[in-house]
């Protein structure tokens, strides 16, 4: 079960991810104990350069974590045949305790480094480096959560074990089995509608709220990252429905499969860059008082905000339009 | 641009057994419109001197101004912008890349810049036409003469139209025609408003009259200003 | 806007640059290029073969029910077909005839079989190709068969089995049942295992416990299982060979680190000159990334190219040893070309990124050259 060359690649991307970042992190100490922008001294420069390599190792280390997460719900995918009870990546994401954590701990660090990213990119435009100690003390953070991923994951595949009846995605989302995704699921239609056009209605004010008045950015990312989980738990409970076209059906990854149009890209794709756009955008509106940083912070800030919003509008039309042109009809059933 | 340096000081491999004093306490004011003629033998610190007012490298200890801005505490990202707009650099050995055409190379130092590629073209095919080497445009540079090459390297420090212009041992591989036709290539620029600043231990440099003021240095100290 | 140029600037000094030092260049590619042919080969080919395997499968039974005397496979009697009676959702059931003959003269291992849907006289036999090659034979021709008792009986070649069934059908001889019967002394009332039909693949499990409640001695092997089974295999033949290229991987890596590092006198000169005219360390740094992502985006396209003509049309014959198993009779097949994410992903880690994290130290280190020493 181990030797399956993509759960190779993802244990072998994990540990080396794992590893430029402890090397990064290393330096990160080295800077936030050393740096002193003032001096000209030969250190300084030093440790200028060594900013360089910290930036290009953990915008290759994100990257590919990127890839890894989608590596990761395919390769769920398509072990499903191996499995007893699997009928997709749910099943084999169940097999033991690890498989959900694995998931939510990419999806994590998938935010994390592009709130990251956004930080370095913001910090290279102010000639002072204004943000040094900030972005590389997160990146202490953000190192022990890359640590816990690759253990997780390894444990989980580890303990794989294809004899094992797993629950698939019919027993685990149906209404009355344990655990978070019941729970999830067991959202009746009216109310998810509710959750998701109502957390979607906040994003949108808050996001236009935030172009014409050029403040509370911050709210507008709390209210984004809200409305990513909202948006997750009505895929589950009421969007996947009307994809699959079974009130009984709830299951988030068999929507990326090719018979149903691959409609979970067109869902995910939109919903996770507007979420990671509305989160850089509270990031750097956050900065817009430093004053090396003031001008790009204006120029920046409205435009990763506007982009974001465009994305959010692009995710609730299509989630509208999959679930009005579908064929299930549940009227006087949920309505 | 007036170019003021106060208390300058490099040290090379601090806190190491090789540790090197290449300048010391050097203050220096370099005219705009001028040209300046840095002389000293070799050792002198003389390139040191120049790679710092060139923004090529930070001083240990001192200050940088260029017209009123500090230079020297900035990382070496912003130097690096600045230096692009403000300096233009004819090294002792041209040092141009082989295996580029005379066009590519002079095109070179705009690239960074991101400017639309017709215009940056232009500029340099106009730059190419002044110096006369429209000719071997296209050619390698491998296949120009010390004259040519010469000119090309001053076309490369030009191209992003920069208000100084530095020349470190200019005429150091050319026999002395070709040294006096550079000194007339200098006044050409200075009566355009250029800012000029020369390394040599050239007579037919110092002694020239193109050169208003000459500062002699020694041991990492100025003489004379 | 401005990106995209500065991008194409970049570009282009790069493309230009690598042209420049062909040697080098040429000779990095070329294992780079190897690498990603062995193990997209290894990929596509697994990947191909496990696909045709479940297409094949289908058309299997949904259950074999087998009997079992004392843990070891028996003879099934045909009477347990009424005992079975009745189950919901089974559509259909029979018993099944057949088994393994080893021809020592070719050392060849036969599965000798009664069919169902095909009419044949007792004289009559119908061979896989791979029984054909192997011993020579073609339509017309004669093929003998010895029993149990010593006897030897001869059969004419009706017709040869279809091609594209080879890779399951090429050991292969069907001959009638009384035939069967007649050299295996198997007698009439007793079957070697039957088969089920089940119309929906949820009841299946249900099926096969009532079955194990109803008659104990059987043991019913699920279709799902069998293909389950060979998925597992197939992955884990696959990992082997991806473990053993590890050692090959980690050579490629060093090596990758070392052209990397080993920059010549003339390439550290040339990134002085580019940061004395004004490049930042951070262009020269995205210009030398350009480079690694060019040749390994080349070494991906004409790696995978080559194992994509490698194993759909010479059908893999670097690997056929180690992946198809151990048989004489091998068959000969063209395989269905199949291309996922999946493996694309998996081989972008196993290639591409190793290459990158090889070189990002490398590169950096070249790219923060203090341009003062050009002046020197």
């Amino acid at each position: 079960m181990l030797l399956n060359p993509a759960i190779l690649a993802l244990i072998l991307v994990s540990a080396v991810i794992t590893l430029m970042l402890m090397l990064a992190s290393g330096f990160a100490i080295q800077l936030l104990m050393l740096w002193d922008i003032k001096s000209g001294s030969e250190l300084q420069l030093r440790l200028e350069r060594r900013t360089y390599l910290i930036s290009v190792l953990l915008t290759w280390a994100f990257v590919s974590e990127l890839i890894s997460l989608i590596l990761f719900v395919y390769n769920a995918e398509s072990m499903s045949g191996q499995f007893v009870g699997a009928m997709c990546a749910t099943g084999v994401l169940n097999v033991n305790a690890w498989g959900w954590p694995t998931l939510f701990l990419k999806i994590s660090i998938f935010f994390s480094g592009a709130t990251w990213l956004t930080f370095n990119y913001l910090d290279n435009q102010g000639f002072d480096y204004p943000l040094v100690r900030i972005k590389y003390f997160l990146l202490l953070l953000i190192t022990p959560l890359v640590a816990t991923e690759f253990y997780v994951q390894t444990r989980y595949f580890l303990e794989m074990n294809p004899d094992v009846i797993t629950s698939c995605c019919g027993s685990l989302f149906s209404a009355d089995a344990e655990g978070v995704a019941a729970e999830v699921s067991s959202l009746s239609p009216k109310a998810a509608v509710g959750v998701l056009y109502g957390s979607g209605f906040m994003v949108m004010l808050s996001g236009t709220w935030y172009l014409l008045r050029k403040n509370s950015a911050l709210l507008f990312s709390v209210s984004s990252a809200v409305g990513f989980i909202a948006a997750l738990m009505s895929i589950i409970s009421y969007i996947s429905l009307y994809i699959y076209e079974h009130p009984h059906h709830h299951c988030p990854f068999c929507i990326l499969k090719s018979g149903h149009d691959y409609a979970g890209y067109a869902l995910y794709v939109p919903l996770f860059l507007a979420t990671s756009f509305a989160l850089a955008a509270g990031v750097i509106s956050a900065c817009r008082k430093i004053p090396s940083l003031s001008a790009s912070v204006e120029i920046y800030a409205p435009k990763l905000a506007f982009t974001a919003l465009a994305l959010f509008t692009i995710f609730y039309a299509i989630a509208t339009w999959l679930v009005l042109r579908s064929s299930l009809t549940m009227e006087s059933v949920w309505w | 641009m007036l170019i003021t340096l106060t208390d300058i000081n490099k040290v090379f491999n601090q806190g190491k057994h090789n540790e090197f004093q290449a300048i010391r306490d050097i203050s220096l004011q370099i005219e705009a419109g001028k040209v300046t003629c840095i002389k000293g033998a070799s050792g002198s610190g003389k390139t040191t001197l120049l790679s710092i007012i060139g923004c090529l490298s930070r001083p240990t200890s001192g200050r940088v101004t260029l017209d009123k801005e500090v230079l020297s505490g900035l990382p070496e990202r912003f130097l690096t912008d600045i230096r692009r707009h403000t300096f233009g650099f004819v090294f002792q050995k041209f040092n141009l890349i082989q295996g580029l055409s005379v066009l590519e190379n002079i095109m070179l130092p705009a690239y960074p810049l991101s400017l639309n590629h017709k215009a940056l073209k232009t500029s340099a095919q106009q730059l190419i036409v002044h110096f006369g080497l429209d000719r071997v445009m296209h050619n390698p540079v491998e296949w120009l003469s010390g004259g040519e090459s010469q000119r090309v390297a001053i076309c490369r420090a030009l191209i992003n139209k920069p208000q100084i212009l530095i020349a470190d041992e200019p005429t150091a591989n050319l026999d002395t025609r070709l040294s006096q036709e550079f000194m007339e290539l200098i006044d050409e620029l200075r009566k355009t408003g250029k800012t000029i600043l020369i390394t040599s231990h050239d007579p037919v440099v110092f002694d020239s009259p193109v050169v208003d003021r000459i500062v002699e240095m020694r041991d990492g100290q100025i003489l004379e200003s | 806007m401005d990106f995209i140029r500065k991008q194409a600037y970049l570009i282009d000094f790069t493309l230009s640059s690598l042209l420049r030092r062909k040697g080098k260049n040429l000779g990095l590619l070329l294992v780079y290029t190897l690498i990603v042919f062995l193990l997209a080969s290894v990929m596509l080919f697994t990947h191909a073969l496990r696909k045709e395997a479940s297409i094949i499968l289908q058309q299997s039974p949904e259950i074999i029910v087998q009997r079992l005397v004392a843990g070891r496979h028996a003879l099934i009697p045909a009477d347990y077909l009424e005992k079975i009676g009745q189950l919901r959702g089974v559509v259909s059931k029979r018993g099944r005839l057949w088994g393994y003959f080893y021809n020592p003269s070719v050392k060849a291992n036969y599965t000798v079989m009664a069919p169902e849907h095909l009419e044949l006289t007792t004289t009559e036999v119908v061979i896989g190709a791979g029984v054909a090659r192997a011993l020579g034979v073609g339509v017309g021709d004669y093929f003998t068969l010895r029993s149990d008792d010593g006897n030897t009986y001869s059969f004419q070649i009706k017709e040869l089995l279809d091609e594209d069934s080879e890779l399951v059908s090429s050991d292969l001889v069907l001959i009638s049942e009384k035939a069967y019967r007649v050299i295996t002394g198997i007698p009439e009332g007793q079957f070697t295992d039957i088969i089920l039909s089940v119309r929906n693949p949820r009841e299946v499990r249900k099926v096969a416990e009532k079955l194990t409640e109803k008659l104990p001695d059987i043991r019913p092997i699920l279709r799902e299982e069998i293909l389950r089974t060979y998925d597992s295999i197939f992955s884990w033949r696959q990992g082997i060979v991806f473990v053993l290229l590890f050692g090959a991987l980690m050579a490629f890596v060093i090596f990758a680190w070392d052209k990397a590092s080993g920059l010549s006198a003339e390439e550290k000169r040339e990134i002085g000159i580019l940061k004395a005219v004004g490049w930042e360390s951070g262009d020269v740094l995205r210009m030398k990334f350009w480079e690694g992502m060019i040749i390994s985006l080349s070494a991906f396209m004409l790696g995978y190219l080559a194992a994509y003509l490698h194993v759909f049309y010479s059908s893999a014959v670097l690997f056929e040893p180690v992946l198809k198993g151990w048989a004489t009779l091998y068959p000969q097949f063209r395989l269905t070309p199949f291309i996922d994410g999946l493996q694309l992903a998996t081989l972008f880690f196993f290639t591409i990124f190793p290459y990158v994290v090889a070189t990002i130290i490398p590169i950096w280190r070249a790219s923060v050259t203090d341009p003062d020493a050009i002046m020197r």
